[in-house]
């Protein structure tokens, strides 16, 4: 069995690779010893290779994995595993938004990645409380400049043919529903278990690893 | 050198009488010490003529501050400057020094930012900063600052530097029209006027010409290193040319061209022998934008932290100081200072337009340094460079060059997000 790990901002994701499968998943919350918290999670699955990616990635090659790759590459591996037709992949987590573009063998072509700023987002929703909106009107409006962003990360890209959306915040399908609007034509596809995407392409690294 | 025993040397007395902040720059040499420690003295492998410019840092705040103060006794003037078009050769030919001043670092933006606005370039900030707080002793070692026009912050900030410390401001054409560099010679004479004034005599000829040669040798000899670093597998890291590319712009030029041709000696020695710094098949990356002043080296460790090696720096801090000579077959004082005009406007700074001679340095020296991808550095609110980025961008595209772009400043604060670009920049360029 392959082993990727993805020790993210929010979240760990530890995901399982056999004959070109995952098998096996589990999701936990970062804690304050991220990696000791990796590593619990990995043994049981007794793997032959284990690849850590997100920001524990060197900590975690200091501590137990065989080796390290970044985010973009992992999601990349792990989208074009899922969906191989798909040419750019978003992925929004915890801390920050990628935008990653993948030629046809599902290499990383060109990335971005940039800050989602909570900061100055939780500055306006105060500032629209006390102008009395309505709730339902803030959040609709937060959720509508998440995927104003996105779209304007994808457009200094290129949105390419067909988008897939990775990552915790594809979950969230007010924000999917959005951004699939403002693309109009161009296909945009959710995996299943869009949370573990970097994990799963980190499984899948480690499963080639010695390959090269 | 050891990196435990590693430290800046202090001369307490010697900035108490250069009416420093004393008990706050003890601080700042510490950390300077510690930076330089982990960055520099962590590396393994290095050649032993980069011993010289360990001692430089050593004594940067003192031994070399010194020789500046000797010279100003002498009457000799010194001068503080921030650009590559300062005119070095005028003063050297007045029995001069040209000295940059700091502005690399982070300690001293929330000095200038007590008076300036917050969204300026860092460097701008840092340095004025550094004269706020009087935590630069070249700052207060100079008769005057060279100021020039290639940048608004810079250009209105000199207008409140000079109420601090003497700034003299030449203006820098923004083309290069042949009226462009008519005004740019007689700039060079009212620099050359100013110069003399400082130091009591007029400049001869004879004194001019012997300080093209200088200033020429001592660009040959940078153009040596970096023609030798550029050999894969390179011998000598990308920190430690860019270590010798900023000592370059405080060290005493004579001293400094012999030391930096010992070092080329010992090179290509360890070229014979095969020895390097990084491991074989390294990933070799170019450089290319803003100068990075020392002690900013946040994209180096990056990229050489990750494993990659850095081959060529396209910057005033880098090939735009020493890519260009001068000609030494004499003439009147006039055809001189008329030929270092010339030699002045080949500078490809972002602040000319249109600059398309820029876009085509950036791919010879991409060619030339056998480097495998361009990350272009630009410093946030530097508007000329980032901007003109989009055309290096498109250049890079159409050549098929792997390129990234990272606009940042002196902060520790987008580090980890940068550690994730340039190592996934690296993956890019490993397959």
């Amino acid at each position: 069995m392959f082993v990727g790990v993805d020790i993210g901002s929010r979240s760990i994701k530890a995901a399982a690779w056999q004959d070109d499968a995952l098998v096996d998943y589990r999701i936990e919350e970062s804690g304050f010893e991220p990696h000791e918290q990796a590593r619990v999670m990995v043994t049981p699955y007794q793997a032959i290779n284990i690849v850590a990616t997100g920001y524990g990635r060197h900590l975690a090659k200091e501590h137990f994995a065989d080796q390290i790759i970044t985010e973009i590459k992992a999601h990349g591996m792990g989208v074009h595993a899922l969906l191989p037709s798909v040419t750019t992949v978003v992925d929004v987590g915890g801390q920050d938004s990628k935008v990653i573009s993948l030629d046809t063998r599902g290499k990383v072509a060109n990335f971005q990645i940039n800050s989602m700023c909570t900061v100055f987002a939780e500055s306006e929703v105060i500032s629209m409380k006390n102008r009395g909106i309505p709730r339902e009107q803030i959040a609709r409006a937060v959720h509508s400049s998440v995927a104003d962003r996105i779209i304007a990360m994808l457009n200094r890209l290129g949105v390419g043919e067909s988008v897939a959306f990775s990552g915790g915040v594809a979950k969230n399908s007010c924000v999917v529903q959005m951004v699939r609007d403002r693309l109009g034509n161009i296909p945009l596809t959710v995996p299943e278990n869009p949370i573990v995407i970097g994990a799963l392409g980190a499984a899948i690294a480690a499963s080639r690893l010695g390959e090269a | 050198m050891n990196s435990e025993k590693f430290e800046i040397k202090a001369y307490p007395e010697m900035w108490e009488t250069l009416g420093m902040d004393v008990e706050r720059f003890d601080k700042m040499r510490l950390m300077l010490g510690d930076m330089y420690a982990q960055s520099y003295l962590s590396q393994k492998n290095r050649p032993d003529c980069m011993g010289y410019f360990d001692n430089m840092i050593a004594e940067i705040h003192g031994g070399r501050v010194q020789e500046l103060l000797d010279a100003r006794q002498k009457g000799k003037p010194v001068i503080g400057t921030f650009c590559v078009y300062i005119p070095e050769e005028i003063v050297l030919a007045a029995g001069g020094i040209c000295v940059g001043l700091c502005g690399g670092s982070q300690g001293s933006i929330p000095d200038a930012e007590t008076i300036l606005p917050r969204n300026i370039c860092p460097m701008v900030k840092s340095a004025f900063g550094f004269k706020v707080g009087k935590v630069c002793p070249y700052f207060q070692a100079v008769d005057f600052v060279y100021g020039e026009t290639t940048c608004d912050a810079k250009k209105k900030t000199w207008e409140i530097l000079d109420k601090l410390v003497p700034t003299h401001v030449m203006e820098i054409p923004q083309t290069k029209r042949p009226a462009a560099v008519d005004m740019w010679l007689s700039e060079v004479k009212d620099f050359r006027d100013k110069v003399e004034s400082i130091a009591g005599s007029e400049i001869t000829l004879e004194n001019l010409q012997e300080a093209v040669k200088v200033m020429n040798n001592k660009r040959k000899v940078l153009q040596r290193l970096n023609t030798l670093r550029h050999t894969d597998p390179t011998p000598v890291s990308g920190k430690d040319v860019l270590l010798i590319e900023q000592i370059a712009f405080y060290d005493e030029p004579v001293r400094f061209a012999a030391k930096v041709n010992e070092l080329c000696a010992e090179l290509e020695q360890r070229i014979d022998e095969g020895v390097t710094v990084q491991k074989r098949g390294a990933a070799r990356v170019m450089v290319a934008g803003v100068p990075m002043a020392l002690p900013n080296w946040k994209l180096h460790n990056l990229v050489e932290g990750a494993g990659a090696v850095i081959v060529n720096e396209e910057s005033c801090i880098g090939t735009r100081y020493y890519k260009d000579l001068m000609t030494e077959d004499g003439g009147d004082m006039e055809s001189i200072l008329r030929e270092l005009t010339s030699r002045y406007m080949k500078i490809d700074c972002s602040c000319f337009t249109p600059n398309d001679e820029r876009i085509d340095q950036v791919l010879q020296e991409y060619e030339e340094s056998g480097a495998q991808g361009i990350i272009h550095y630009s410093l946030q609110f530097c508007h000329t460079y980032n901007i003109e980025e989009i055309r290096i961008r498109e250049a890079c595209k159409k050549e098929g060059i792997p390129y990234m772009f990272i606009e940042s400043d002196y902060s520790p604060e987008d580090v980890g997000q940068l550690e994730t670009r340039v190592e996934a920049f690296l993956e890019q360029i490993a397959e």
